[in-house]
């Protein structure tokens, strides 16, 4: 019956934790309906937002997805000096905190720095504008990958790819049809925890944004305006929509998951 | 493969059909943008001004009332070929974006600190300040805001001193706002004594043992005591104001001694479209403006504006210039390596458990 | 042949056995590329940026980063978060654990679902999750339990936005985990405990050791969930992240950068902590 305990003690810790202040939002958000929280998210405001954030995201997921890869074999799979430093360089991002994420690239890619101001001169303008949003999501999110794909690839070792390769397979071929197939429950969770940090960012992308409205104002800056004027229909619809489609999305991987014995 | 397997890939594709039907109406659903509207009401100057888009970096509170005259100055024929890039945040982040290089025509926002920072990195010309307004557009002054009916009957500044009673006012060293409220309570504590820095200093030490939440922002304070927190919130007349308006269960005090809120706006040297940053800036100082300033319980700057709300002028009214102005100020009470703020939230000892 | 065959199955970090002379895998082009690559992306977003906040903080000189860092309101900072980081830690290294077992090894109605909501604390905007409790543990609090404004309070809002972290770094290598040892130990009569303890958590322990440093990092610099629900009180309840989002408003960049090089370096020690207990970890594997 250990398994009965260890089940009871695991839901009563979600419940308490996760289940009832999700159930609180969403509660809060569909207790008028849903017309109103429908309205609230197709105001011109709100769509441009998503649309914001959408970008974001995409970028920040791609950008972390290809380099969450490719440092996972180079941890796992290589010697090279520094390497200690290089994982934990991977690591540290997340233990800035957002205020800190944004004085960082404002220091080195703001208008009167030497790098920011020779991209601005150049026509690319970095803070204040997407790329800077796109650099903070990924800095935030940089061992979300990285992290899960690591493990993984350590408890597979390298052995199926070594005979891919003593069978005449090439490197890319052989990554390409043992490695990733055999990492990709591990890179689905690691692509979801970055979309998901992706989209509930505020701090560090509020800081380096410059809240310009229907430029660059993403959905967690219209949820912190609307709480902001007391209009907290926007504020939890735009949340739960946020919630939502991180929580499709990571249905569609669990499903797409085979059944595992238990 | 499994029957599971086999369900799992059908709930699968309901999915994927249920989010393509949702993201199709999104799309479909998604509004045009705002059409021009035509040009009517009386002009300013009757000079139209050539298309420009002007970008406004302001502090937030007044956002609503910035969008209404935006669609005012749109309405009148020197403004309509105006076209307006807004930001809105809180005040000291919208001033240092601005200093760390995000491009403005005008700002504007809640006290001068903000302002003069902007001053000093070159971004707004040292002369902002000396037109006939002194370079303010709305006031304001510090109030206590209590809950509807004032169960408490909280009246006055040593109400809040009480044992057991709980103040709510936002961290000085993290919103201008609390600024405000902490120059309010130390002037009318001086004052009251007949000139006496001590008492200053004394009334605020008292106070702030008073005080079990301190909120990074003003509008959180605001927040925190709207949900239920604290006695009495110690806040700008138009955020008690914009309160009310929001539907929020609140009453508020105006004290006999507080101080009056001033609030900046510029134009910016760098601006790209500087005819037109100036004209909507005398604009903000036109009836109109003014008017819809008031409506959203700012005091105007302009003598003989209509307006909803009484703005009582209090008998004992001081402002930061009796206190030698922000410059000194800010060194003399916010200074966190030093001052009298440091010293007072050094000393406080609130329980927290 | 049962020697090349061993060399086969280690990868690159195991050790070599005793007597064994090394063999060097020859860098090819392609690694050192991608290296190359990978280490270019990292200076430009992380080594520099970062660099340039302690260069900041050093433009005075030593004696001004000190004497910012050890300035009360900033040891009291630093000292609550860090000590609340790592409770908070120790917390989602049982639980996480926990919870990820739960989650591949057993089986319950509603289990898929409860699985996609893990990740839900990372897909709210912080605001909202420091709204959400600190409107059911704060002061009209609907269950009765009032955690506002207290360190309590602090360490709850850090459990939530830290939940999904070892549990998700753990989920993926029990579901590759053989099976086979497991079995043949419970044949061999060995109790479930037992089993978990010697044949199954040594091969999660990188994982844990993952999950947590990063759920250790991620507490150490949560501002948007505990700001709302610490109340902020100097010296009792504000954490380091709001100390230095006070420093940078009162125009003192100098010392916000100091305490942020502080919290760096301490983040620094504790990964290469956790870095050295994974890669023990393996080596014992």
């Amino acid at each position: 019956m250990v398994k009965r305990l260890l089940r009871v003690v695991a839901l009563v810790y979600l419940t308490v934790l996760l289940i009832v202040p999700l159930g609180l939002v969403f509660w809060r958000t569909f207790e008028h309906g849903i017309a109103p929280v429908w309205h609230s998210l197709t105001t011109p405001t709100a769509l441009h937002a998503f649309q914001v954030t959408g970008i974001v995201a995409f970028w920040a997921v791609l950008l972390n997805t290809v380099f969450g890869v490719g440092a996972a074999l180079l941890l796992v799979r290589h010697r090279f000096p520094g390497k200690r430093l290089f994982s934990a360089l991977i690591d540290l991002p997340i233990a800035v905190s957002p205020v800190v994420v944004g004085l960082a690239l404002i220091l080195v890619y703001g208008k009167f720095s030497p790098l920011g101001g020779f991209l601005q001169d150049h026509g690319f303008q970095v803070i204040f504008a997407l790329p800077g949003m796109v650099l903070a999501t990924v800095f935030v999110s940089l061992p979300l990958v990285v992290r899960e794909v690591a493990p993984v690839l350590t408890e597979i070792g390298i052995e199926q790819e070594q005979a891919a390769w003593t069978l005449g397979a090439g490197r890319f071929q052989a990554f390409r049809r043992i490695t990733l197939p055999a990492v990709r429950w591990a890179l689905g969770y690691g692509v979801v925890l970055t979309l998901a940090r992706a989209l509930g960012e505020f701090g560090a992308v509020a800081v380096v944004s410059g809240r310009l409205v229907g430029k660059t104002q993403t959905a967690t800056l219209v949820v912190d305006e609307s709480f902001q004027n007391f209009d907290q229909a926007t504020a939890y619809a735009v949340s739960v929509a946020l919630a939502l489609v991180a929580i499709v999305i990571l249905l569609v991987v669990n499903l797409m998951r085979p059944e595992v014995e238990a | 493969m499994t029957d599971k397997t086999g369900r799992h890939r059908a709930a699968l594709w309901r999915i994927t059909a249920v989010l393509v039907v949702l993201v199709a109406v999104a799309a479909g659903c998604g509004s045009s943008s705002s059409s021009d509207k035509a040009a009517t009401g009386s002009t300013v100057t009757g000079k139209t001004l050539p298309a420009a888009q002007l970008a406004l970096v302001a502090y937030s509170t007044p956002q609503e009332a910035y969008d209404k005259i935006m669609s005012a100055f749109n309405r009148t024929s020197e403004g309509k070929k105006t076209r307006f890039t807004k930001s809105f945040g809180a005040s000291g982040d919208q001033s240092r974006a601005v200093e760390n290089g995000l491009a403005a025509d005008d700002v504007a926002f809640s006290l001068e600190p903000d302002m003069t920072r902007l001053v000093k990195k070159g971004i707004v010309a040292p002369e902002w300040n000396t037109d006939a307004y002194k370079g303010m557009i709305t006031d304001s002054v510090v109030v206590l805001v209590v809950r509807k009916g004032n169960p408490k009957k909280i009246k006055t500044w040593a109400d809040l001193t009480k044992p057991g009673v709980e103040v709510i006012t936002a961290n000085p060293f993290t919103s201008g706002g609390a600024r405000w409220n902490v120059m309010a309570a130390y002037g009318q504590a001086v004052k009251g004594a007949g000139g006496s820095e001590q008492a200053g200093k004394d009334y605020l030490a008292a106070l702030f043992k008073n005080v079990p939440v301190q909120d990074d922002s003003a509008r959180k304070s605001l927040q925190t005591f709207t949900s239920g927190k604290g006695d009495v919130l110690i806040a700008y007349e138009n955020e008690a104001i914009f309160a009310q308006q929001k539907g929020q269960a609140i009453d508020y005090v105006t004290p006999d001694s507080t101080i009056l809120i001033e609030n900046p706006a510029a134009v910016t040297a760098n601006a790209k479209s500087p005819e037109q940053a100036k004209a909507f800036l005398d604009y903000l100082h036109g009836n109109e403006a003014q008017t819809i300033f008031a409506q959203a319980g700012y005091r105007p700057v302009v003598p003989d504006i209509n307006s909803p709300y009484p703005f009582p002028k209090p008998a004992g009214l001081f402002t930061i210039a009796d206190f030698g102005g922000w410059t000194d100020v800010s060194k003399k009470f916010f200074d966190p390596a030093g001052s009298v703020m440091a010293d007072v939230e050094k000393g406080i000892d609130v329980s927290v458990g | 042949m049962a020697d090349a065959v061993a060399v086969l199955e280690r990868p690159d970090s195991a050790p070599e056995p005793p007597g064994r002379p090394f063999r060097a895998r020859p860098v090819k082009a392609s690694t050192a590329l991608g290296l190359g690559v990978a280490t270019l992306w990292l200076s430009l977003l992380v080594l520099i940026p970062l660099g340039a906040v302690i260069w900041r903080a050093n433009e005075n000189g030593t004696g001004a980063f000190w004497d910012a860092v050890t300035a009360p309101e900033a040891a009291s900072a630093i000292q609550l978060t860090v000590v609340v980081a790592l409770v908070v830690s120790l917390i989602n290294v049982v639980f996480g654990t926990l919870i990820a077992w739960v989650l591949v090894r057993d089986d319950f109605h509603g289990k898929r679902f409860l699985d996609a909501l893990i990740d839900l604390p990372f897909a709210l905007p912080t605001i909202v999750a420091g709204l959400v409790l600190l409107a059911l543990y704060g002061v009209n609090s609907p269950v009765g339990i009032e955690l506002a404004y207290t360190r309590a309070g602090v360490i709850m809002a850090l459990l939530f936005v830290t939940l999904p972290f070892v549990v998700r770094t753990v989920q993926p290598v029990l579901l590759e985990l053989d099976r086979d040892a497991e079995e043949a130990a419970a044949s061999l009569g060995a109790g479930k405990l037992t089993t978990f303890r010697r044949i199954v958590l040594p091969n999660l322990v990188p994982a844990i050791a993952a999950g947590t440093a990063l759920s250790f990092a991620r507490a150490m610099s949560e501002f948007g969930a505990t700001v709302l629900i610490s109340g902020n009180l100097p010296f009792k309840t504000q954490v380091a992240s709001v100390h230095v989002y006070n420093q940078i408003q009162s125009d003192n960049t100098l010392g916000a950068a100091a305490v942020a090089t502080v919290l760096l370096l301490i983040s620094l020690v504790v990964l290469l902590g956790l870095d050295l207990i994974q890669r023990w970890a393996v080596r014992r594997g």
